[in-house]
């Protein structure tokens, strides 16, 4: 891509194909000989980041859709029987979803590189525009994909986000009615999404073959921000940017492996556990993390229209960039007034992100105006009037002496904490929640941690509890008799299973005659719901309806807040929802007296509203325990939440035994590469 | 650096090698889970536990299809005069020469247990058709016969028995 080919082959083979189809001249001069800057630095390894994670998201996505069923009533189980039921389903949806999350990360420090650096400038116009459709093409895919799972999250994300187009004046409606194919958002809506999911990936790929061709027409930028003149600014591609690449990818790995492996659910909302709901919306509606700065600008401005047109301005307004900065200067290293700017536009960004996740009511909404107009301020104001009267300090001769006056090399680290600061951000998506019952205690969980395990006493003495108890009126639908004699499970013999699965009446046929017949339970059976169906579940339960318990554990959280989900990022702390589901259960206490509860609702401290419509299920010795563990309230509240935590996450011990297995391979493996790279190099310095 | 001497080189070699073994067996390792998801899922092997079949409704002459692991299996209740032709050919004149005897469960040679797929490739045979009293495969025109043996065509092989027993006199256990 960068000229006509040097490259000359030897074997006759290769000559004959060359003559033909010129194609590994292509990939010679553009990935090995293609000279690159020699000064460049690990910010720009996130090209090569941002080229493996579309990769990675690619190959798991085909995967993924191998078991998925785009159809309204059965996505929502097509994921779950991923995770539970196909061989290491449970590491492919943990790559992808971490995955889109690691994509926007990698996406967003290779833009705000190309910000600091000034790699939009003449003449690279082209590939950051290139680049601004990439990633309005990324933020699409993301949000198509984010719908296919089918949770509450996914069912109001895709119902609010269509809305937006409902702002257009005059057609808005009927745009809207043509996105959805239908009245509401449904099952003609989860078909088209899916449809479009699997193709914009490709479509991305595309623009990125166009992005790279682009760049090496122009060459790429570096921190001097002066063109390459003689041989001496420059390495060939191969080995000295190969390696230095992998190196950055195998480091970024790392930082995605921890995700995959040890916080699969930490950037996730636990509402997307709920399946797809049209009657109730959730409180609080949050879109994923990369959204939140744009979400908040949407939610500044009091007026529908121009809500929208400030959010989508937002995103528009960067490929405008290359002429609002008219700054002859490139990097900001050279830019002591554009430098400080460039900080305080990313706290900008930042709090944005913040503000979006925060309930649009009060201070928040105050401020979210404030930074909206810090936002547009700096592209429309701040970088044309600085590029008139800044005055750039002066620019090295050639990169070749920017080389030799190099000081600082702390960029690798700043690069890592850049990396942990956006995730510990995206984590903050889960302070939406607003703050109204006392927080649930932590207890101690034997499956918390890096090598937590579920105690198997406990399991079985929860599934005692579950199965005289809790399953009159919830189901436990996702867990078949077979997970009980399951590696890792609560530890019971097939034979045990197949007797325990005989005691149910399960409902099968037609039989020949036309009739459907109970038969007793076999292995392959699932749990049979106490209530036919959602109707009977709640006219038996005063209009209530019981949830079903499989993901009970996963689809509960509450707030931590700032700054305890920073340590959490580290302590690997997930255990809301059983600390939650332990709490309800322990949490029923007299009515104070200043409090009014509907009829048929009962008191409890921690849930939200506190009036439940469960009456108090568990007291001290309700249930007898063959093992000596004390029949008390804390006793079963603590057995039966690890069972359903169990239930929820079966392959949990699989999932951390593969995760360290990972990071002694990774740590070891990125070692090697650091001095790979550092002998590779050693003669280019 | 002293990078000249023959010393530095082999060090530098076997960095270079150790690293290149360490990505191709962390590529070997991360391609098993891509490939192994493509194996039948535990729901799947659930189900294909072994099933039971009541043979009292089947009157002699006549067959049932039951599906087991999505396979059809054709249980026949043959006539005396189908297992006495089965017996009566010459076993080593067949193509898959294997005796009717060793095709039924002792005792009960009256129910033939077959899976109901072509050796040829995968068609359903159809019951009572053909010119040996027992399959006849509309694709290719193979033919078997009362013990599911091929005789003519272009299959290779007998139809295969599936693994079953008899748990009561009217009764089997496929699988």
């Amino acid at each position: 891509m960068s000229g006509p080919s040097e490259y000359q082959p030897t074997h006759p083979a290769l000559k004959w194909l060359e003559r033909r189809l010129p194609i590994i001249g292509l990939v010679h001069s553009s990935f090995v000989a293609y000279p690159t800057p020699r000064n460049l630095n690990y910010w720009w390894t996130f090209g090569a980041i941002l080229s493996m994670m579309l990769g990675v998201q690619i190959l798991t996505g085909i995967i993924l859709a191998m078991h998925y069923t785009p159809n309204a009533d059965l996505a929502f189980k097509s994921v779950e029987s991923l995770v539970r039921d196909v061989n290491y389903g449970w590491l492919l949806r943990n790559m992808h979803a971490a995955g889109a999350s690691m994509f926007f990360i990698a996406v967003y420090i290779h833009m705000f590189r190309g910000l600091y650096y000034g790699s939009y400038k003449e003449p690279r116009e082209v590939l950051w525009i290139l680049g601004v459709i990439i990633y309005l093409l990324m933020m699409a895919t993301g949000f198509l994909g984010y719908v296919l799972p089918w949770g509450q999250m996914s069912f109001w994300g895709a119902t609010v986000i269509t809305n937006l187009f409902s702002a257009v004046p005059y057609v808005g409606d009927s745009i809207v009615t043509l996105l959805w194919g239908g009245y509401s958002v449904g099952n003609p809506t989860l078909n088209r999404f899916f449809s479009l999911h699997y193709l914009l990936p490709f479509v991305i790929a595309g623009v990125v073959v166009l992005h790279i061709w682009a760049l090496h027409v122009a060459g790429q930028n570096n921190p001097a921000g002066v063109e390459p003149k003689t041989e001496k600014d420059t390495v060939p591609f191969t080995p000295y940017a190969t390696i230095k690449d992998a190196f950055g990818v195998s480091c970024f790995l790392l930082f995605f492996a921890w995700f995959i492996f040890y916080m699969p659910n930490y950037l996730g909302d636990a509402d997307n556990y709920i399946p797809a709901n049209p009657g109730v919306t959730p409180a609080h509606i949050v879109p994923e993390w990369y959204y939140l700065p744009f979400y908040a600008i949407l939610r500044s401005i009091p007026n529908k229209l121009a809500g929208v047109i400030a959010m989508f301005s937002a995103i528009i307004v960067l490929a405008f960039l290359p002429w609002l900065d008219s700054a002859k200067t490139r990097s900001s290293k050279y830019r002591p007034l554009a430098k400080q700017f460039f900080w305080i536009f990313v706290v900008i960004c930042i709090l944005l992100g913040y503000l979006g996740a925060q309930p649009p009511e009060g201070i928040y909404v105050i401020a979210g105006r404030i930074l909206t107009v810090c936002y547009f301020g700096y592209f429309l104001v701040l970088l044309p009037l600085l590029s008139r009267i800044e005055k750039p300090r002066p620019l090295p001769n050639s990169i070749a002496d920017d080389v030799l006056s190099k000081s600082g090399k702390a960029v690798a680290s700043v690069a890592i904490m850049f990396a942990v600061a956006g995730a510990l951000f995206a984590g903050s998506v889960q302070n939406a929640r607003a703050e109204e019952s006392p927080v649930p205690p932590s207890e101690k969980w034997s499956f918390a941690g890096p090598f937590g395990k579920y105690d198997r006493g406990s399991l079985q003495r929860g599934l005692k509890i579950y199965k005289e108890v809790c399953s009159s009126c919830h189901g436990l639908s996702y867990i078949a008799f077979r997970n009980l004699a399951d590696a890792d499970g609560p530890g019971y013999s097939v034979a045990q299973v197949a007797a325990l699965a005989s005691e149910y009446k399960i409902k099968d046929g037609p039989n020949d005659a036309g009739d459907m017949f109970d038969r007793p339970g076999r292995a392959a059976d699932y749990f049979p719901s106490p209530f036919p169906n959602d109707q009977a579940a709640r006219a038996a339960n005063g209009g209530g309806l019981p949830p079903d318990l499989s993901l009970i554990t996963k689809a509960r959280s509450y707030e931590r807040g700032f700054p305890q989900f920073i340590f959490d990022f580290f302590t690997q702390f997930q255990e809301q929802g059983p600390n939650y589901v332990s709490a309800i259960l322990q949490g029923f206490d007299k009515k104070p007296a200043d409090v009014t509860l509907p009829e048929g609702t009962y008191y409890n401290k921690y849930f939200p509203g506190h009036a439940i419509k469960m009456p108090k299920p568990l007291s001290d010795g309700q249930v007898t325990f063959d093992d000596g563990a004390p029949a008390t309230l804390a006793q079963y509240s603590h057995d039966v939440t690890t069972f359903l935590m169990w239930a929820a996450e079966p392959h949990m011990e699989a999932r951390k035994r593969l995760g360290l297995q990972v990071f002694v391979f990774l740590i070891i493996f990125a070692g090697l590469m650091f001095w790979t790279k550092k002998k590779v190099w050693a003669d280019a310095h | 650096m002293t990078t000249a001497s023959s010393a530095g080189t082999t060090r530098r070699d076997f960095l270079f090698v150790a690293t290149g073994a360490a990505a191709a067996v962390g590529t070997v390792f991360t391609a098993w889970p891509f490939i192994s998801q493509m194996n039948p899922d535990a729901s799947t092997i659930a189900a294909g536990a072994p099933i039971e079949v009541d043979l009292t409704p089947i009157a002699e002459g006549q067959d049932i299809k039951v599906f087991w692991r999505g396979k059809p299996i054709y249980i026949s209740h043959r006539t005396k005069k189908q297992i006495d032709e089965a017996r009566a050919v010459p076993v080593a004149s067949l193509p898959d020469p294997a005796t009717d005897q060793s095709r039924v469960k002792d005792g009960h040679d009256q129910w033939l247990v077959v899976i109901g797929i072509c050796t040829h490739l995968g068609c359903i045979p159809i019951a009572h058709e053909g010119n040996y009293d027992g399959f006849f495969c509309p694709c290719h025109g193979s033919q078997y016969d009362s013990s599911g043996r091929i005789r003519q065509g272009p299959a290779p092989a007998n139809l295969p028995v599936p693994p079953y027993q008899f748990v009561s006199d009217t009764k089997i256990q496929i699988g």
